[in-house]
């Protein structure tokens, strides 16, 4: 029990130590520690005979984990993420049933009895929808899913429909007793199917809100489990996990300016489009990137906003070296990131901290908006609707309302894009017309490369 | 094409519709202008600046033959005599109130085009003369309230004795009263201000000042063309005792309130005035519609019996000649550039652009006013409703809503509390502590963090791998293989979780140099 205690309190400083770039080392090795106490307390807690099992497991489980971690690039973390999530989700489903299976051996009083089986029945669909949620997202992130959100009729009713029909499951379950199997299986294969739709019918760009989801819910999961074996380590664990990710999909939303569940109900674009048609067309500018190079040769300020679209193209090696050979003439670069750009909270930051680019440079949209005025020269690499000023100029847009970074003050913007196409939210971007802004089209890595070379 | 330029015949007037730097970007747009001799003498712009800047100087007869006419204010009847026939005319107009002004100009078959009719919306900005000019209104409001007011806006502690800042109360928040609070703020008073749209509060706010809130049930005076419309009895009841507060406490009033085609809605009562401290000063911005103050008389400063000062010149904007004349010319540069983007000095007015439309009031002799609605502010259509319409909405969660909330919360609690047994209570409370401090230690990740933070909490969350081992102790074959899944899936989470946070945080560095 104190191990549990002390393990707990790791955790918690873990995630505190977090909270800043100078301490998130810490913060790591203390929930490395947490851990280690907690699995070294539960394996010491069971009878030796079941050691052999736990150690192959574990051996083979930090074996296949070790070498992803070791192996997966950068740009793949969402990916990553995901899948690990999709793991707790199992793990949960898992012991839900197991912990169903075995509750025969102990002798509860009633109460206590139908409290266990409401625990395990939560449980289980919380773990089952967290682990096929999980598997779709990981399969839209990896290119293996269509990222297109996928539109069944009546999609609403459905998931209604799903909920609706777990909860009398439920009731029919612990009325019973817990006698029958069949409801707890039927809702297994219901909750699976629900996590499935629920993940398939969201866009590809939303990814960001579905994976702080996930994340919350693989907590939630770990929290019920907590209940149903009475672990407070699990609980307090979970609960932690739960609200830390509720927490980063809220921050997300805030960042689209939507409601949580307009995400979750998906589908968002489909019904913007017909605002795309807006008389915001016109003529626009493209420049080679040795005009790019000239231009910020005669900047004394420029500032990177970084896209989904650097991080897809493998960007961020060149950026960050055109940073470095900027700030050696002594121009002053840094970074705007938005909330939402890439497919995981902070995920631009991570790109950068990986090609070196120092955190301190790497500013948030609320630190580094108003400096946009008195900036020379804006990049735009691979980035639309977090920089669209119809988000904040024109209020019939379907992004009306949505904080942006805005870019569109500078002097000089340069849009780096593959073609003119509209962006996730399917909105037509008035940046590209602007007087001050220009197109630089091509792969964002190549042009990036030219870019350098011309510097 | 040349644009002539005429000197302003209205008495008082000081302004010019073009200034030397004006006639340098239109003769870049492939014009030539024609200023008539001393046009821009009063705003301190002199003929010799204009023919250096590549003006021709001419009389008002040859200024009036040019097919392009810039002007300030709506013109004269003979002025419109003067006109040629076909030539287009831009400049105020305000065809609302003077329907005959606008069948002498058809008369003429000219093409008109009402500075005073830009259409409020983002892309028409850089020529909004009455936003350009409003803003200096604003400005010289509170520069005539100084001087008119016998002391100093900052407060001070001087050798002399301490001395309180001026108290500003700001009504009316467009721009006029924006760019008001922003200069009272800046010379040091303390400035509220009130508005009845509630979204422009933070715009309040970002100026400096304090917006006074009416506790008002959640009404809003927006409406969809930009401006604010005419509210309920009850708020303005509501908003008029809060005004009644408020000049008891304040120096000065600087009332901007206009509702557009109507008089000007009554804010200051006599009453107010009376209880206003001596030496105290309102400025009454909309004095030209009939005056937000009941005791304002149009054109110049009253005083009353209790010693408040009432200005309510009607030209605030022609008092700074030499800005507002700037700002207008460059208004009209940018209607030119948005009317000939050939730049070759030719007006293309293309009538299906929205701008070029809502200001077009006579076209080709023929009467085009009142031109079709257009929406500028948020009113999407409905099936695109739900992401734009959260935005405003979000300012307004009320107090009661919040009670509520917790107030089932708390019965919920209570419920499970009667129903549970003890051990799950004891269970519940650890989970309910925890959300508690989890939600507490999230909010001060950083944003840069949260894919570590992610990956971390991803890792713990792997501590189910607790709940499999315990499980391992079963007697069931199955049970244990599911245990033994559970272990090891959880177990690659654990590792691969930590391991890639480990790496990411190594990545992290700050600048050496």
């Amino acid at each position: 029990m104190a191990a549990y205690i002390v393990a707990a309190l790791f955790f918690i400083i873990s995630l505190v130590g977090l909270s800043k770039q100078e301490t998130a080392r810490y913060g790591n090795l203390f929930g490395m520690i947490g851990m280690g106490l907690a699995l070294v307390a539960s394996i010491g807690s069971v009878q030796p005979n079941g050691w052999v099992y736990i150690f192959v497991a574990m051996a083979i489980g930090s074996g296949i984990g070790a070498f992803f971690a070791r192996k997966v690039e950068m740009t793949q973390m969402p990916e990553l993420v995901a899948i690990l999530h999709s793991f707790v989700g199992l793990a949960a489903v898992l012991v839900g049933l197991n912990s169903y299976a075995d509750s025969g051996q102990h002798v509860l009083d009633p109460a206590m009895h139908t409290v266990h089986l409401v625990e395990v029945f939560l449980g289980v669909f919380i773990g089952a929808v967290t682990f096929t949620g999980s598997v779709v997202a990981f399969g839209k992130l990896r290119g293996l899913l269509s990222s297109k959100p996928l539109m069944l009729p009546h999609r609403h009713k459905l998931n209604l429909a799903a909920l609706v029909v777990s909860f009398v499951l439920m009731l029919v379950f612990v009325l019973g007793g817990g006698e029958s199997q069949f409801a707890l299986g039927l809702m297994t294969c219901i909750a699976l199917a629900f996590g499935w739709h629920l993940v398939a019918s969201i866009g590809g760009a939303d990814m960001p809100v579905v994976i702080s989801m996930l994340n919350s819910y693989s907590g939630w999961a770990a929290a019920a489990a907590g209940f149903m074996l009475d672990n407070d380590l699990l609980i307090v664990t979970g609960a932690l996990v739960g609200s830390s990710g509720a927490i980063l999909s809220y921050i997300m939303c805030k960042g689209m300016n939507r409601s949580f569940i307009a995400v979750i109900a998906g589908g968002f674009g489909t019904d913007g489009t017909s605002a795309a048609k807006e008389e915001e067309t016109g003529e626009y500018r493209e420049m080679t990137p040795e005009d790019v190079a000239e231009l910020l040769k005669n900047s004394s300020s420029v500032i990177i906003t970084p896209g989904y679209g650097m991080a897809v193209a493998h960007a961020q090696h060149p950026v960050a070296e055109i940073t470095a050979e900027l700030r050696k003439r002594g121009i002053n670069v840094r970074f705007g990131i938005h909330p939402v750009a890439g497919r995981l909270p902070g995920h631009m930051n991570v790109l950068l901290a990986e090609a070196r680019v120092p955190y301190d440079i790497v500013l948030e949209m609320d630190e580094i908006n108003e400096d946009f005025a008195d900036t020379d020269t804006v990049l735009v690499i691979g980035a639309n609707d977090t920089v669209n000023p119809a988000a904040a100029e024109d209020p019939s847009s379907p992004i009306a309302g949505m904080p942006v970074l805005e870019v569109w003050k500078a002097q000089n913007v340069v849009v780096f894009k593959r073609s003119m196409n509209a962006g996730y939210a399917g909105v037509a971007n008035p940046l590209f017309f602007r007087e001050n802004a220009s197109m630089c089209f091509g792969d964002a890595r190549a042009t990036m490369e030219n870019i350098l070379k011309a510097l | 094409m040349l644009i002539g330029i005429p000197k302003e015949c209205a008495a008082g007037e000081t302004r010019v519709a073009a200034t030397p730097t004006s006639v340098a970007q239109l003769q870049k747009l492939g014009f030539e202008v024609m200023v008539e001799r001393g046009a821009g003498e009063a705003a301190s712009f002199h003929d010799a600046a204009y023919a250096e800047a590549g003006a021709r100087v001419g009389s008002a007869e040859e200024v009036w033959q040019q097919p392009i006419v810039f002007k300030v204010n709506a013109p004269t009847d003979a002025e419109i005599a003067r006109l040629q026939q076909g030539a287009t005319l831009v400049s105020y107009i305000q065809p609302a109130q003077n329907p005959q002004r606008l069948e002498a100009l058809a008369a003429r078959g000219t093409n008109v085009l009402a500075m005073d009719m830009v259409p409020r919306i983002s892309r028409a900005q850089s020529l909004d003369a009455l936003s350009s000019m409003a803003n200096i209104s604003g400005y010289r409001a509170v520069v005539e309230a100084a001087h008119e007011f016998g002391r100093f806006f900052t407060g001070q502690i001087t050798a002399a004795g301490k001395v309180p800042p001026a108290k500003v109360l700001v009504i009316g928040a467009g721009v006029a009263g924006l760019a008001a609070i922003g200069t009272a703020v800046s010379l040091g008073a303390v400035v509220r201000a009130f508005d009845t749209r509630l979204e422009v509060a933070e715009q309040i706010q970002s100026m400096g000042g304090e917006f006074l809130k009416l506790d008002f049930g959640g009404e809003d005076g927006a409406s969809s063309d930009g401006y604010a419309k005419v509210m309920s009895e009850e708020f303005i009841a509501a908003e008029m005792k809060l005004f009644a507060e408020q000049a008891k406490e304040v120096d000065i009033i600087i009332t901007t309130a206009a509702i557009p085609g109507k008089p000007a809605p009554r804010l200051i009562t006599a009453d107010m005035v009376a209880a206003m401290k001596p030496g105290s000063v309102i400025v009454d911005l909309a004095a030209a519609t009939g005056g937000n103050c009941e005791l304002t008389r149009a054109g110049e400063i009253h005083r009353t019996e209790n010693g408040v000062s009432i200005i309510g010149y009607t030209d605030l904007a022609a008092r700074l000649p030499a800005q507002s004349s700037q700002l207008y010319a460059t208004n009209l540069v940018n209607f030119a550039k948005l009317v000939c983007k050939q730049k070759d000095g030719q007006l293309a007015l293309d009538q299906s652009d929205t701008v070029v439309r809502n200001m077009s009031v006579v076209t080709a002799g023929e009467i085009t006013f009142p031109p079709p609605a257009i929406s500028v502010s948020a009113a999407p259509a409905a099936q695109k409703a739900a992401p734009a319409a959260a935005a405003p909405k979000k300012a307004g969660v009320s107090k009661r809503t919040v009670l509520i909330g917790l107030g089932t919360l708390a019965v919920l609690f209570l419920l499970i509390g009667a129903f549970s047994p003890p051990a799950f209570l004891q269970h519940f409370m650890v989970f309910t502590l925890s959300c508690v401090v989890g939600y507490y230690v999230i909010w001060n990740v950083t944003h840069a963090l949260h894919t570590p933070l992610m990956a971390v909490t991803n890792a713990i969350s792997g501590i189910i791998v607790v709940g499999a081992i315990l499980q391992t102790g079963s007697d069931s074959g199955w049970v244990i293989f599911f245990a033994f899944l559970a272990t090891l899936v959880a177990t690659i989470n654990i590792v691969g979780g930590f391991t890639v946070t480990h790496r990411m945080l190594n990545m992290f560095r700050k600048d050496r140099g």
